[in-house]
């Protein structure tokens, strides 16, 4: 099978971010529709995937593969599931604000500014459409790249420090996963058929030691991605220092990397350590849902709050998809498994909406007061009313309001906790709470109020680009909120399927 | 064989890149005594053909297929001799390339810099041919004698003789200790020539034979600048003109590979434990103390060298995993490696101007600003030396980690990890440097011609789609060494 619409939403963006290179900043007025035009065509592009996907199947769709690496077995494997798909249209969805939000406010470079962008787009797509762990390995590491350069060039006084932090945690992280990704590689080898593809890996039987050995590998790797605690402090200082759009890059689809790492690689390859292991998880998913609400609670920089709240939610993430052994064993049916599963995507795709969301926010604010600290502010609703309504819904969408898509994730893992363990469902619950809390005092000491000082006095309300691309994200996480079907049903199979695998144990008896 | 045949046109015909070289070497010596001081410019180009033409030659009619002897067996050559000494030709061209204009602005375009650096390549052709000890010898002398020449080459610079002096007499003690090893060994087997040393009963060898195999693994260190034998790298990479270094970093490092494949894993391949066992802390000194004191660097040129070191250390891994994957991993890292450096310090070449030589990180601040070509190759080539996919240099760590994979190095393997994270932070410093930090009161502008910064585009464009479609050279390196 050849090259089809995968590689297309892998490449174009890639291409574009080249030509955007090449017109330079002094072609930047061509250069900024050429980068919107890339963008609107490769989301344009990636809906097909959704409206052609096959939702009766857990097998790989749209597949591509052609020889890559003969000499090391390695293809060029591209395919989509229920997991990857809503990624993927994720992905292309939130490059579109990323460009408009940076159309006139990146002064410096804004060439490379937006070109950066786009490759960043293609390499993301490429990770979650690869069906072939070299492969996947390879878009992981090359998106580093340009985030780095992103960070450093655009970022804020502290970026040098920021972004080194950033690549080395990752680039740390990763490393180990290749070793791990060799190993097995060579043990399909040794059984009879080398084979990168992610498909034999998981099908690979794995002893007691090696799944082991394997499962921190990738823990090490997807942790840091996530973050989970204690490996998550490269995330507040990254997004701090990230320029606008790097912020929502990063939380909206570079953390939920970390996500599917554990859904597509650790569980299924090394169900029997996750099994053994899967206390760990919880327990620190739960210490970052409840610990990190507290340490969101005190934040007195904006930017730094959201990122700590993107480190609780994502807590939800790691905590529905290891939930799954617990569930499994309390109630000795597969069927309420997939619960905990399908909580956790819904929450990294409405975590991409909703952060990627109040990040805009902060940004929009910040390129008229150039000011993160929440005491610069107060009483913004009286002079933008149109943005202060966006941001109280963002808010409330943070904290799982019903109706909007941060209820619905929540609510799924929460419920799916009470299946496991009533502490696990009431420490999780706590997040209710705390999430408001952070949240709406944030929202009080910055919309509401009287007018703090003469910068807010001063404020403009949003202009049509603003509105345009937080009207975008608006829809889509009310859209998801009172309607979540159509995305839980595309990722049905899969996730069965997925829990099928994880429950069956690789060991011998 | 019989040795006594008279020798025709097709026993020779292998060994003609070498009598080639050889022969264009007197040519170029005569030209330039003759015409050399009426057109400056005669020197580099003849080089320039003579290197293509060889490449012509040697693809052409000395194209082997399988494993000859020649010369009484002391000459061998097969499809990886051929590929290095293409490569070799491909190397030198480029090293001479970048630094022309180097070399002209201080002075030291001259003729015999070129003889030089071509006797240079002959001792590599040779090295890379060998068969017997003693042929090995001659090329390493040959080739030593030219770089330390080279190193020295401008007279007004006393840093420079300084380096040279170093250079001249730790690599004379490293010949010595070389010859001696080389006497014990054909002592206790009582011969010279590789195919027969293959034939040492496997196992644990006699005392002496460890003794002798002692002080040739040392040489070999010495060569490859393998940490504890490291020492005139980095003041040798300093002190020497940069147009040197950048020719003094890259071409012998195919010869160390050879050096290293002919004697250690073809001619001592029997009793490989052996080496491999004193290998192997060479190799993880190399890759801790090069990338650890890399960091603390303030001069690009010795924190490249120390970066040359830590790489060093990821060569010799191959060695140390051994079997026919490891070598072919050594060898993948060794070009990639070249290919890579070649650029870095064409970087730093061009960057240097009249009366300001690029030397410094500081001086690299803003270069982006400056000078956008320079600053993106430099940037391709640090992630791509840091081990960074799409680059090609993610490929040769990655061969290396699935060779030792394959041989059951764990530790080994923890610690490459470890190293490569280690070496990641001072390559993304240069970049930090480059991208994010305003240009001082630094020279703008650039004062190389097109040409040049075209081929080096063309250089990093290559990391870039070796990396991107690495296929062909992975196999090219199985091919040779299989």
């Amino acid at each position: 099978m050849g090259f089809g619409l995968l590689s297309l939403l892998t490449w174009l963006p890639v291409a574009g971010g080249v030509v955007v290179l090449l017109l330079g900043d002094r072609g930047i007025k061509a250069g900024r529709w050429v980068a919107l035009a890339t963008a609107v065509v490769a989301f344009g592009a990636s809906i097909p995937l959704w409206t052609g996907f096959n939702p009766d199947t857990f097998d790989y769709q749209f597949v591509e593969r052609v020889p890559w690496i003969p000499a090391l077995h390695s293809t060029y494997f591209f395919g989509v599931d229920g997991i990857s798909m809503p990624l993927i249209l994720l992905t292309t969805l939130i490059t579109i604000p990323v460009i408009v939000a940076a159309w006139t406010v990146i002064e410096q470079r804004p060439a490379q500014y937006f070109a950066a962008f786009l490759i960043m787009e293609g390499l993301m797509v490429g990770v979650f459409s690869a069906a072939d762990a070299l492969l996947f390995y390879f878009f992981w590491e090359a998106m580093l790249i340009p985030m780095f350069l992103i960070i450093g060039v655009w970022g804020g006084p502290r970026r040098v420090y920021a972004t080194l932090k950033f690549f080395l945690y990752t680039f740390l992280g990763s490393v180990f996963m290749l070793v791990a990704l060799i190993y097995m590689y060579m043990q399909t080898t040794s059984a009879g058929q080398g084979d990168y593809s992610i498909a034999a890996f998981q099908a690979l039987p794995l002893g007691a030691v090696e799944q082991k050995w394997i499962f921190f590998a990738f823990l090490l790797a997807f942790a840091v991605k996530v973050p989970m605690v204690p490996v998550h402090t490269w995330l507040p200082d990254a997004h701090v220092e990230a320029p606008t759009g790097g912020s929502v890059v990063l939380a909206a689809i570079m953390l939920k990397m970390g996500g599917y790492g554990f859904l597509r690689f650790s569980l299924p390859i090394t169900p029997d350590a996750s099994r053994e292991f899967d206390w760990l998880i919880i327990l620190l998913s739960l210490i970052a849902v409840v610990y990190i609400g507290f340490v969101a609670l005190v934040q007195t920089d904006m930017k730094k709050l959201i990122a700590y709240s993107s480190i609780a939610h994502m807590g939800f993430v790691t905590l529905g998809a290891f939930l799954t052994y617990d569930i499994v064993a309390a109630t000795g049916k597969l069927q309420g498994a997939t619960m905990g599963l399908s909580g956790a995507m819904v929450q990294m795709i409405s975590h991409g909406l909703i952060s990627g969301a109040l990040f805009l926010c902060v940004g929009v604010m910040y390129d008229r007061v150039h000011s993160r600290e929440i005491s610069a502010y107060g009483g913004v609703v009286n002079t933008m009313p149109k943005f202060a309504a966006f941001m109280v819904l963002f808010a409330l969408a943070n904290s799982g309001l019903p109706g909007t898509s941060g209820f619905v994730g929540e609510f799924l893992v929460i419920l799916a906790s009470f299946n496991a363990n009533f502490w696990y469902a009431f420490l999780a619950g706590t997040t209710l709470i705390l999430g408001a809390a952070y949240t709406l005092w944030l929202v009080k000491r910055v919309i509401f109020g009287a007018v703090a000082n003469h910068h807010v006095a001063e404020l403009t309300d949003l202009n049509a680009r603003e509105f345009i691309i937080l009207a975008l994200l608006a829809v889509g996480v009310l859209l998801l909120g009172v309607w979540p079907a159509p995305l839980t049903h595309v990722m049905e199979s899969t996730l069965q399927h997925l829990v099928q695998q994880i429950s069956a144990s690789k060991l011998p008896l | 064989m019989n040795t006594a045949t008279a020798f025709t046109w097709a026993s020779l015909q292998p060994a003609l890149p070498e009598i080639y070289l050889t022969a264009a070497i007197c040519v170029l010596l005569l030209a330039d005594v003759f015409f050399g001081q009426r057109r400056r410019g005669l020197a580099p180009t003849l080089t320039l053909l003579i290197l293509v033409g060889g490449a012509f030659v040697t693809g052409e009619y000395a194209n082997v297929s399988e494993r000859i002897l020649l010369f009484g067996d002391s000459y061998v050559t097969d499809p990886l001799a051929v590929l290095l000494k293409l490569f070799g030709f491909l190397t030198i061209a480029l090293a001479l390339l970048y630094s022309r204009g180097y070399l002209e602005r201080r002075g030291m375009m001259r003729g015999e810099y070129y003889v030089l650096a071509l006797t240079a390549l002959l001792g590599i052709f040779v090295m890379v041919s060998a068969n017997s000890l003693l042929t090995v010898y001659i090329g390493v002398e040959l080739m030593s004698l030219s770089l330390y020449a080279m190193v020295a080459f401008d007279r007004e610079s006393g840093i420079a003789a300084e380096s040279a002096m170093k250079y001249f007499v730790l690599g004379a003690i490293a010949s010595g200790m070389l010859l001696y090893g080389m006497s014990l060994i054909y002592g206790l087997t009582g011969t010279l020539r590789f195919d027969e040393l293959a034939a040492i009963p496997p196992g644990v060898p006699s005392l002496g034979v460890i003794l002798g195999l002692v002080f040739i693994v040392v040489a070999i260190a010495f060569k490859f600048g393998a940490v504890p034998f490291h020492m005139w790298v980095p003041d040798v990479y300093t002190g020497a003109p940069t147009g040197v270094t950048l020719f003094l970093s890259t071409v012998p490092k195919i010869a160390s590979f050879a050096f290293a494949f002919r004697l250690l894993a073809q001619g001592m391949g029997s009793i490989a434990t052996t080496w491999q066992d004193m290998l192997t802390p060479l190799a993880v000194l190399s890759m801790v103390f090069g990338n650890i004191i890399a960091i603390a660097q303030s001069s690009l040129k010795r924190m490249l060298a120390y970066s040359a070191i830590g790489n060093v250390g990821f060569i010799l891994l191959g060695f140390v995993a051994g079997g026919e994957k490891g070598y072919e991993a050594a060898l993948y890292y060794t070009i990639a490696y070249v290919i890579m450096t070649l650029g870095s310090f064409g970087v730093l070449t061009l960057a240097s101007r009249a009366g300001f030589e690029a030397e410094d990180l500081d001086q690299f601040k803003g270069l982006h600003k400056r000078d956008p070509l320079l600053a993106l190759v430099m940037m391709i080539l640090m992630f791509s030396t840091a081990g960074v996919p799409p680059f090609i240099g993610f490929w040769a760590k990655f061969n290396i980690f699935q060779a030792l994979w394959l041989t059951d190095h764990y530790w080994l393997i923890v610690i490459a990890a470890a190293m490569s994270v280690v070496g990641v932070f001072y390559y993304l410093r240069v970049v930090k440097l480059m991208y994010f930090d305003p240009p001082g009161d630094l020279p703008e502008g650039s004062a190389s011609g097109v040409a040049v910064r075209a081929v080096l585009a063309l250089n990093a464009a290559a990391v870039l789609v070796l990396g991107l479609v690495p296929n062909a050279l992975i196999q090219l390196c199985a091919g040779v060494i299989g």
